[in-house]
């Protein structure tokens, strides 16, 4: 759990380094493993106060970050960029392998038309320009998954520059609020992915596995305009969500379908930016904020101390959860980039640029694309909010879990109830019961039409909010019985006879004189007892709220 | 047989006056009577008449495929050939054998052409004497012309005559000298800065580099990406024109060869000079011009006026550019499309196994020779 200081400080967060034994200092990014118990400082510290952290006092200094971070998404194709091979993620290895890809001589690139078309939509859902001409590249390195001893890339004139990635972070002390921040997306680029190692310590031996080489990426550069890992998790998850809406990437950074690398850096408010370090392989979304969080902490404390900073590249130990630097890449790389002489430039065309009987099979239409682009998460939730009246954060939550959405939609089909309470419904027990036993939406043992029939029997009041709890959870538990069927065995049906009910109201009142003397003396908490008494004698079949009315109505009177 | 043209051979092969499989075994034993030259790195002899029977066979049904149906041809090593060993003249890729086809030799075989073997070269195609490969040098089959053994008997005064010879030129010299030498009728070798037509003005025979573009480059072991073109070595032009009627073309599998389509071509034949205009390009005329060639030279021109074509000279400015050039395209590419030779998928690799950076420095040390370290 991330110290309460640092969600407290977005946005626009300030970094106060409030002297040895600050809360900062010791209070997270464990290098040596110790916990925040305070072991190494005062046992005062845990209870400074945070408010502070706001308002430097005088003789500290002020830190900003700057954030910025490059994303590689495996572009969702049937075949690699380059060659006719599969892309599959759980395939034996070696087993997707042309002779391109493991770069027999004499074999040449053959550009995926797909991949192309999964850039162009990418880059315009993301407002980049999208340039008419741009061109591949050979970048050159050493190295045992990269067999031609290159990678094929775009780093002279990439397909799309200039675009804007607006995302979300939650603010406030209760996390409530949402506010909006954009990333400028400086160029998205189209390149090969390497092959895998897989170290065996063991036998002294890496074993290299090509499935993956030659796979499509789309390299995505966002400018830093982050300030702390929470915005960019929340960048990185606003790209995810975009690009499994389009269709472009499935973007799941388990299987390393997305990967990240932040290029991080400190100065004080007002100064020049900082040296930068990178840090590569943030491959968990999890981890993804606390690595960067980190890695600014500890360039914080590296500068404080009077020590300076390297421009060098770090890879984040997960288990120790710090950044340590990669041995390998010590020293800049010279990279040789060379054009991609195998590859004549990437010529794309709009509706009016199209030359005249062109074979639509050749040829890319950024207009045609464009038309075709699938409603953006941006897009979608908007239209939520709008159409069922709902909190920005709810609907947030809803595109936030695979599926979600289209259960809360399949839901309000089959109701008559308002669509805050099946928002309500839905975010709140449904999803609990889910988190609770981690399971995806697809796994749920109750179907939308349930979830319906509840809430049905819900608004015509047929069952209390309370017996309606129970009834999912019932629901939840056994399969195949219908919501009536549980209300029925259980009994659970609201009591319908309202002379019924004010006959027990009356009678309970009579039964206890003392509580009746104790309402009408002011005392707020005696009518829950009564409520309570009432409740008990319906055998839980009467709603508390009318049980209150009722009573309150014949104590009045 | 073996000195005529394509034409007139692919006739009397229609004619039934030759067989395919006599033409193979004469070719066959004229390679082994010429292995001085040393022409060949690999002759696939059970290949060939093994093709050269299939050929009989479509031959005798009258169901020929064209006009290299049946015809002996060789092709440089530097193009891969299924299932026999390419080895680019180099230690990196002895024992190399590749599982696929270049496109151009999938054209010449899915013609009926023969298969005699793959010819010696510079190694990597990286040098203009064909002298610089892992399996020696070629000898130019003029070496042991008449004309050349009495010039050498006049000067050498009883020293062994047989340790002079001539080079092919590179770095296609052991196609040219295979042409050369009537092992057979035309000969596939590459061509970056000259390497197909040095070899065939040292050895006597047309040498044609296509147009970038023409031709596939798919399968070509590649020296100079933006360069390389296979070339086509013959006796004569008509031959040389045959040849790339069948090779032009677009191939899905190379993005650099041209999308138009290429509507097949006959040479005219040219009896009025007169309608002819030919361009002697000044810049070519340098002070480090040999004066035989410079003879040479002026004596082709004259003949084209004489016989009433227009000769004027032109200009190609940027010619003093071209070399300087090529030498920055040529080092860079070079050492870009070496660098996927490691050991790692194919070919050489050493013993060592101390770390993948020493694997891959004692293999390109051992597989390479002095020119790529």
């Amino acid at each position: 759990m991330a110290t309460p200081i640092l969600r407290w400080c977005c946005p626009g967060r300030r970094w106060v380094f409030a002297g040895i034994g600050s809360v900062f200092r010791h209070g997270r990014g464990v290098p040596t493993g110790s916990t925040s118990s305070g072991k190494r400082g005062q046992s005062t510290v845990a209870q400074q106060p945070l408010i502070t952290a706001q308002k430097p006092r005088k003789g500290e200094r002020e830190w900003a970050a700057v954030v910025g971070l490059e994303i590689h998404a495996q572009i969702a194709s049937n075949s690699k960029l380059f060659s006719g091979s599969q892309v599959d993620f759980a395939a034996p290895p070696n087993s997707l392998v042309s002779f391109f890809d493991a770069s027999l001589p004499g074999t040449l690139p053959v550009l995926n038309r797909r991949c192309v078309e999964a850039a162009v939509m990418t880059g315009l859902a993301l407002d980049c320009h999208i340039n008419r001409r741009s061109l591949f590249d050979r970048k050159h390195y050493f190295y045992a998954d990269l067999p031609a001893g290159y990678q094929i890339t775009q780093q002279r004139l990439p397909i799309a520059v200039n675009g804007s990635l607006v995302y979300s972070v939650c603010v406030g002390k209760r996390q409530s609020q949402m506010v909006t921040k954009t990333a400028g997306v400086k160029q998205i680029q189209l390149e090969q992915d390497s092959g895998k190692s897989l170290h065996d310590s063991l036998r002294s031996q890496t074993l290299i596995d090509l499935n993956r080489a030659g796979v499509g990426l789309l390299e995505v550069v966002l400018e830093p305009d982050m300030s702390c890992g929470e915005e960019a998790a929340a960048a990185i998850r606003e790209l995810q969500l975009i690009l499994q809406a389009l269709g472009t990437s499935q973007a799941n950074m388990a299987e390393g379908q997305l990967r990240v690398d932040a290029n991080i850096s400190v100065h004080n408010p007002g100064e020049p930016l900082g040296v930068r370090t990178e840090v590569k392989n943030l491959n968990s979304a999890r981890f993804l904020a606390k690595a960067i969080d980190y890695e600014i902490q500890r360039q914080i404390n590296e500068l404080e101390n009077g020590g300076k900073i390297l421009n060098e590249t770090r890879s984040f130990d997960y288990k120790l959860g710090c950044t340590v630097p990669m041995r390998d890449k010590e020293g800049k790389q010279d990279y040789r980039f060379m054009p991609e002489p195998n590859l004549p430039p990437l010529l794309l065309y709009d509706s009016g640029s199209l030359p005249t009987g062109t074979d639509p099979q050749q040829v890319i239409n950024i207009d045609q694309l464009r038309e075709q682009l699938p409603e953006l998460p941006r897009v979608t939730r908007e239209k939520l909010v709008q159409q069922y009246g709902m909190l920005p954060e709810h609907s947030f939550a809803l595109l936030n879990e695979v599926g979600l959405l289209e259960f809360f939609q399949n839901v309000i089909k089959e109701t008559r109830a308002e669509p805050k309470k099946v928002t309500s419904w839905v975010l709140n027990t449904f999803l609990g019961f889910l988190k609770q036993q981690n399971l995806a939406v697809s796994e749920s043992p109750v179907t939308p039409s349930a979830l319906a029939e509840l809430l049905d029997l819900l608004d015509r009041k047929a069952i209390s909010s309370s017996a309606a709890k129970q009834v999912f959870q019932e629901l939840w538990r056994s399969k195949g019985k219908t919501p009536a069927q549980i209300v029925a065995e259980k009994k659970l049906e609201l009591m319908q006879d309202a002379e019924a009910l004010e006959q027990l109201c009356r009678s309970t009142l009579e039964a206890h004189p003392q509580v009746v003397t104790d309402v009408k003396k002011g005392n707020p908490r005696a009518i829950n007892k009564l409520i309570g008494l009432v409740r008990r004698a319906t055998l839980g079949r009467a709603d508390p709220t009318v049980i209150k009315e009722v009573l309150e109505r014949q104590l009045s009177s | 047989m073996l000195g005529r043209t394509l034409r007139e051979v692919s006739e009397a092969l229609k004619q039934g006056l030759v067989t395919p499989t006599e033409l193979c075994q004469r070719c066959l034993s004229l390679i082994k009577k010429t292995k001085i030259l040393n022409a060949y790195i690999t002759v696939s002899e059970e290949a060939a008449l093994k093709q050269a029977e299939e050929s009989e066979k479509r031959y005798k049904k009258g169901q020929s495929l064209g006009d290299l149906d049946g015809i002996p041809v060789a092709v440089k090593d530097n193009f891969s050939t299924a299932g026999i060993e390419t080895t680019c003249a180099s230690n990196m890729l002895k024992g190399y054998v590749p599982p696929y086809n270049a496109t151009v030799v999938q054209k010449l075989l899915d013609q009926g052409a023969l298969l005699m073997g793959k010819t010696n070269l510079d190694e990597f195609a990286m040098g203009s004497g064909s002298t610089d490969g892992i399996f020696g040098p070629v000898k130019n089959p003029w070496s042991y012309s008449k004309q050349y053994r009495e010039k050498r008997k006049q000067k050498s005064h009883g020293e062994n005559e047989n340790s002079h010879w001539l080079i092919t030129g590179g770095s296609s010299g052991g196609s040219a000298a295979a042409v050369s030498a009537f092992t057979c009728f035309a000969a596939l070798g590459s061509d970056t800065g000259g390497s197909t037509r040095n070899p065939a003005a040292h050895c006597g025979v047309v040498g044609l580099k296509p147009s970038y573009g023409l031709v596939s480059r798919h399968g070509l072991i590649p020296l100079v990406n933006s360069m390389d073109v296979p070339g086509i070595l013959t006796r004569c032009v008509d031959d040389a024109a045959i040849v790339l009627g069948i090779l032009a073309g677009h191939d899905p599998k190379d993005s650099t060869t041209i999308q138009d389509p290429v509507k097949p071509f006959t040479l005219p034949s040219l009896t009025d000079m007169s309608k002819l205009c030919i361009g002697i390009p000044k810049e070519y005329l340098t002070p480090e011009l040999s004066s035989e060639v410079q003879s040479l030279w002026s004596k082709a021109a004259n003949l084209f006026e004489s016989e009433g074509a227009k000769v004027i000279e032109v200009s190609l400015p940027h010619t003093s550019y071209s070399i300087v050039c090529y030498h920055v395209l040529c080092t860079s590419e070079v050492a870009s499309n070496m660098a996927r030779f490691d050991g790692l998928e194919y070919g050489h690799r050493c013993d060592t196994d101390v770390s993948t950076e020493a694997m891959y420095a004692a293999t390109r040390r051992e597989g390479f020779n002095d020119v790529k370290l």
